[in-house]
């Protein structure tokens, strides 16, 4: 009920400005780099103070505000009919809004956003699922979660799984999955599947008593919200392995400090304190990594991570100054330079240890 | 010797021709003239074939004031050197007598010995066609020509005896034409189509835009057929003779033999008598700076005297010479046929205008101009350069001609367009015409294709040009603001009643009055129009021009201010509403009634005398701010 009533707010405040004669308009935070600060209370990166003004007065901002009316009004009427749609089949849905159609998923996938941040509300609350699916897990540990049909099942992400793992629905609150056993010391977030699928086979997850995680590149919504809270519910500290290279930076800082595309829910999705274990530019020199050279968009790239105010701890300026020196990225891959068991039984807990997860 | 005398030239090479003809044959004068000639190559070869026989088509058929109906085919020839020339006319024909005198003797019937703007000074004529014809290929010339329903028409196949410049027939008979009156001829030439195409087609586009009133049809080898319609059905105005000089540019030795020759017994009659623009108040004029007696008799003069009289003409202000021997197009006729052949580009905006006649050296000039913008057209190459002198399209030598050095030395990045460093021929969606039309085209040199850089005609194209840049300029600075607002409109008709709508929807109230709002966001008057022709009833050719303008105030107090509509020179005033305050033969002025905002005004009016797609809004307001006005500008016309 709440979320209709934020929904109608926001009609309501271009209807006042319609009968008070003023131009309507809406006013959101500014998404972008240069408007995000550090929330030193939920410890992550959200919008800071800048507003946008979207207004009647031009073409374009008319459109807007026609259009988010209409995905307010949409909203508004799947939560009334309990249905829930995909971000794309919203788009498609779209088409028939005549005027207010959109041209592209891209900008109705962006209006679902502004809404969240106009309202206050998630988009899980809109009813509104990605496209993408969530991640997959493996370890020890047991969920349980509601089926559509009701009912609730226990699943254990070892013994009731094969070896793709349990996968992480579109919505991962209370209400649909409950953490209810688990027998582990740390959560590895792990950026792609060949890694991740190394691990399983090598069985580090029993072996060093890791939840796996896989995080599919730029990691879903539902795979960060995952990880908070088996971060804060659960108290695992949580270890982000990646690629080295500055996307993959992103990719960390995604999970810890929160995107700026959705700095609105970073309290929301962001794990402060993840702790990102490699591969370092340090690594590609201690360990003597196969590299490839620097593109000039990574070094695009990583000199944008400089001013990113994610980035400005002394570990990440020395980090990606050290890179842009080197010149060198390279991948998690590249440690099978040493064997396909040297991952699992060198690297990672060295690594480990450094963060004292390990002990000798 | 002066670029300009290129006329003169042709005169003395026509007079020299005729007084060695028993000494060289016409062949080797044709030999070695060749390139002056155009027949310098097969290509040129060519084009001089059609454009000697096409112009020869339009002057007559202009002489009997007949709208042409000229047909131009190429055919393949006997072998690959050759090409066959067919050019058709419906003009009057040609007596039976004069055929074989036309096409077989050189420089028969030419127009030097007269002063009036004439196609006939372009090249040498079309006894040099059937002569490049006989000694390129061999063959003779076959001509039929028809002067009138009941007249027989006349076959002839002519060639020309070289060694006597007379005609040679190798056979002439009567046959039957299904033509009432025209002239076909026939030639084989060594030509280059291949090379050849794009001037024949050029030259035949560039022809059909200075002759709106003809129609040329042009059939390719192929058999592809291109219709270059008429878009007037009006001959031009036909120019007088004139046979005496202007004093303003006349040379001192002219002068001299002109006082030896004179029937004047008296200085001032000589002068009044002998030049164009003298009355008897100028002579005296003349004569008084001259520090000489107008009683004196010419024949009398010395050198010194002469040279005071020249020192005087240039002191005297004398009337520019009469321009009625000068036949311009006019402004609504090149529009007309520069949209016509630009249709397929459909270009955004036609601009035209023709300037005042002028003189150089003692010529009459007048200079038309014309810019093509927008369409289709590459804004990525350099404009195109349309040239044209007394009707007849130049082909060749663009960078020597006056109209090119006028272009390349206007700034035309002020006016839209790419242009490196502020010189040169600019780069951008552009067309340009050019025409100049005089009684003495001062062309570069003997081959006629450029225009000399002559500083008057100069000066006069680039006042039309920049004209035209202007109007160019402000119809692009309109069309950004109308496009910007525009889209305001869109937001206000139609984006925010939507907005409206819903949110009043969404939470089950009425939907709130909007006027408010909409003049918050337009703060400006829209005045709008919309052009309409309307077939007069049983009349094919004619138009009712129909305007409608519509004032709507979109701000937030009421509005009270005068609009003007201008009218063309050549359109009738008819049916108006509401009642205007003025009407004159340049606008129709109105005093608008008070309109509160949100309110609009309807206006009507009708002209008489224009035809389809020639007219366009020109609207002006007086008594408000015309930063507020979107579609008319400031009036500064005055009552």
């Amino acid at each position: 009920m709440q979320v209709i009533e934020k929904l109608n707010a926001i009609a309501k405040k271009i209807y006042d400005d319609l009968t008070r004669n003023e131009i309507p308009c809406l006013s959101i935070p500014t998404r972008a780099k240069s408007n995000i600060r550090f929330d030193s209370k939920f410890s992550v990166w959200k919008y800071g103070s800048s507003k946008s003004l979207r207004s009647a007065k031009t073409l374009d901002g008319a459109y807007m505000l026609l259009r988010t009316m209409y995905v307010a009004d949409f909203i508004k009427k799947m939560i009334e009919m309990r249905k829930s749609s995909t971000l794309r089949e919203m788009y498609y849905i779209s088409e028939g809004w005549g005027l207010a159609k959109f041209n592209s998923q891209q900008e109705s996938d962006s209006l679902a956003e502004d809404l969240e941040i106009m309202t206050g509300c998630l988009r899980e609350e809109f009813r509104l699922r990605p496209e993408e699916d969530g991640a997959r897990v493996i370890g020890n540990i047991v969920i349980e979660e509601v089926t559509r049909s009701g009912e609730k099942r226990k699943i254990h992400c070892q013994d009731d799984v094969g070896d793709a793992g349990y996968s992480i629905p579109y919505n991962v609150e209370k209400e649909k999955i409950r953490f209810r056993e688990i027998d582990a010391d740390f959560v590895l977030a792990i950026e792609t599947g060949g890694m991740f699928d190394r691990l399983v086979e090598n069985g580090f997850d029993k072996s060093h008593r890791a939840i796996l995680v896989h995080l599919k590149g730029q990691p879903a919504r539902s795979t960060r919200r995952f990880i908070k809270r088996l971060n804060e519910e659960e108290k695992l500290p949580v270890f982000v392995f990646t690629d080295c290279d500055p996307w993959s930076y992103r990719i960390y800082a995604s999970v810890a400090y929160g995107a700026i595309k959705t700095a609105h829910i970073s309290e929301y999705l962001a794990t402060p304190a993840a702790q990102f274990l490699g591969v370092t530019p340090s690594d590609i020199v201690n360990y003597d990594l196969p590299t490839d050279t620097l593109t000039k968009e990574d070094i695009k790239a990583l000199k944008s991570e400089l001013t990113d105010p994610r980035f400005g701890s002394k570990f990440w300026k020395d980090e990606i100054k050290l890179q842009l020196k080197l010149n060198k990225k390279s991948e998690q891959q590249a440690l099978a330079k040493y064997g396909l068991d040297y991952v699992t039984e060198v690297y990672l807990p060295e690594k480990l240890m450094q963060f004292g997860m390990l002990r000798k | 010797m002066g670029a300009h005398e290129g006329f003169l030239d042709s005169v003395r090479v026509a007079h020299e021709l005729a007084r060695r003809q028993k000494e060289i044959s016409v062949a080797e004068f044709f030999e070695r003239n060749k390139h002056i000639l155009g027949f310098g190559n097969p290509t040129r070869a060519l084009v001089t074939a059609v454009k000697e026989a096409v112009d020869n088509s339009l002057d007559a058929c202009e002489d009997a004031n007949l709208l042409p109906d000229i047909v131009v085919e190429i055919r393949k020839g006997e072998n690959e050197r050759e090409c066959k020339v067919i050019v058709e006319d419906n003009g009057p024909g040609i007596l039976n007598d004069q055929i074989p005198l036309v096409f077989g003797k050189l420089l028969y019937g030419s127009r030097f010995h007269t002063i009036k703007q004439s196609r006939g000074q372009q090249g040498i004529g079309i006894s040099a066609v059937v002569l490049y014809a006989q000694l390129s290929t061999g063959k003779f010339t076959k001509v039929l020509s028809r002067i009138g329903e009941n007249e027989p028409a006349h076959y002839y196949e002519i060639g020309i005896d070289v060694n006597r410049n007379e005609p040679e027939i190798a056979r002439s008979e009567i046959v039957y034409w299904n033509k009432e009156h025209g002239t076909r001829i026939e030639v084989d030439i060594v030509g280059d189509y291949r090379r050849g195409r794009k001037f024949v087609y050029e030259y035949l586009q560039g022809t059909s835009i200075v002759n709106p009133h003809a129609r040329i049809t042009f059939i390719e080898p192929n058999g592809e057929k291109h219709i270059f319609d008429r878009v007037s059905n009006t001959m031009p105005k036909s120019t007088l003779e004139i046979r005496k000089p202007h004093p303003h540019g006349i040379e001192l030795g002219t002068l001299i033999k002109m006082a030896r020759q004179t029937k004047a017994k008296k200085l001032s009659t000589f002068l009044k008598t002998e030049f164009t623009s003298m009355g008897e108040r100028t002579s005296r004029a003349v004569c008084e700076i001259a520090n000489l007696d107008e009683n004196i008799n010419p024949k009398e003069l010395k050198r010194e005297d002469f040279i005071r009289i020249l020192d005087a003409f240039k002191k005297t202000k004398i009337m520019a010479p009469p321009t009625n021997c000068l036949s311009p197009i006019g402004e609504t006729l090149i529009k007309r046929s520069l949209k016509h052949e630009t249709k397929e580009i459909s270009p955004e905006f036609i601009v035209a205008t023709t300037g005042p006649p002028s003189v150089y050296s003692g010529h009459p000039f007048q200079v038309e101009v014309g810019i093509v913008y927008g369409g289709n057209l590459d804004k990525d190459s350099p404009a195109k350069i349309l040239r044209f002198a007394n009707k007849v399209p130049l082909l060749y030598q663009q960078g020597d001609c006056v109209s090119t050095i006028a272009i390349s030395s206007i700034d035309w990045r002020r006016y839209g367009l790419e242009q490196k460093g502020g010189r040169g021929i600019p780069v951008g969606p552009a067309i340009f015409f050019i025409h100049v039309a005089s009684t003495n085209v001062p062309f570069t040199s003997e081959s006629k294709e450029a225009i000399a850089d002559i500083p008057e005609i100069k000066h006069e194209i680039e006042l039309a040009l920049k004209e035209c840049a202007r109007k160019m300029q402000r119809h692009l600075t309109k069309k950004e603001r109308k496009k910007k607002t525009r889209e305001k409109f869109i937001l206000i008709t139609k984006i925010l009643p939507e907005i409206a709508r819903k949110a009043a929807s969404m939470l089950n109230k009425p939907v709130p009055p909007l006027d408010e709002v909409i003049t918050k966001i337009m703060d400006v008057v829209w005045i709008e129009d919309s052009i309409e022709y309307e077939k007069i009833e049983g009349d094919k050719e004619r138009y009712i021009t129909k305007s409608r303008i519509l004032v709507a105030n979109y701000r937030q107090k009421p509005q009270r201010f005068n609009l003007y509509a201008v009218i063309p020179e050549d359109a009738i005033i008819g049916f108006v509403e509401p009642k205007p305050e003025k009407i004159t033969d340049r606008y129709i002025k109105w005093n608008l009634p008070t309109i509160e905002p949100i309110s609009k005004l309807e206006l009507n009016f009708e002209l008489a005398g224009l035809n389809k797609g020639d007219f366009e809004n020109d609207l002006y307001v007086e008594g408000i701010n015309p930063d507020h006005v979107i579609g008319a500008d400031k009036w500064e016309g005055g009552d």
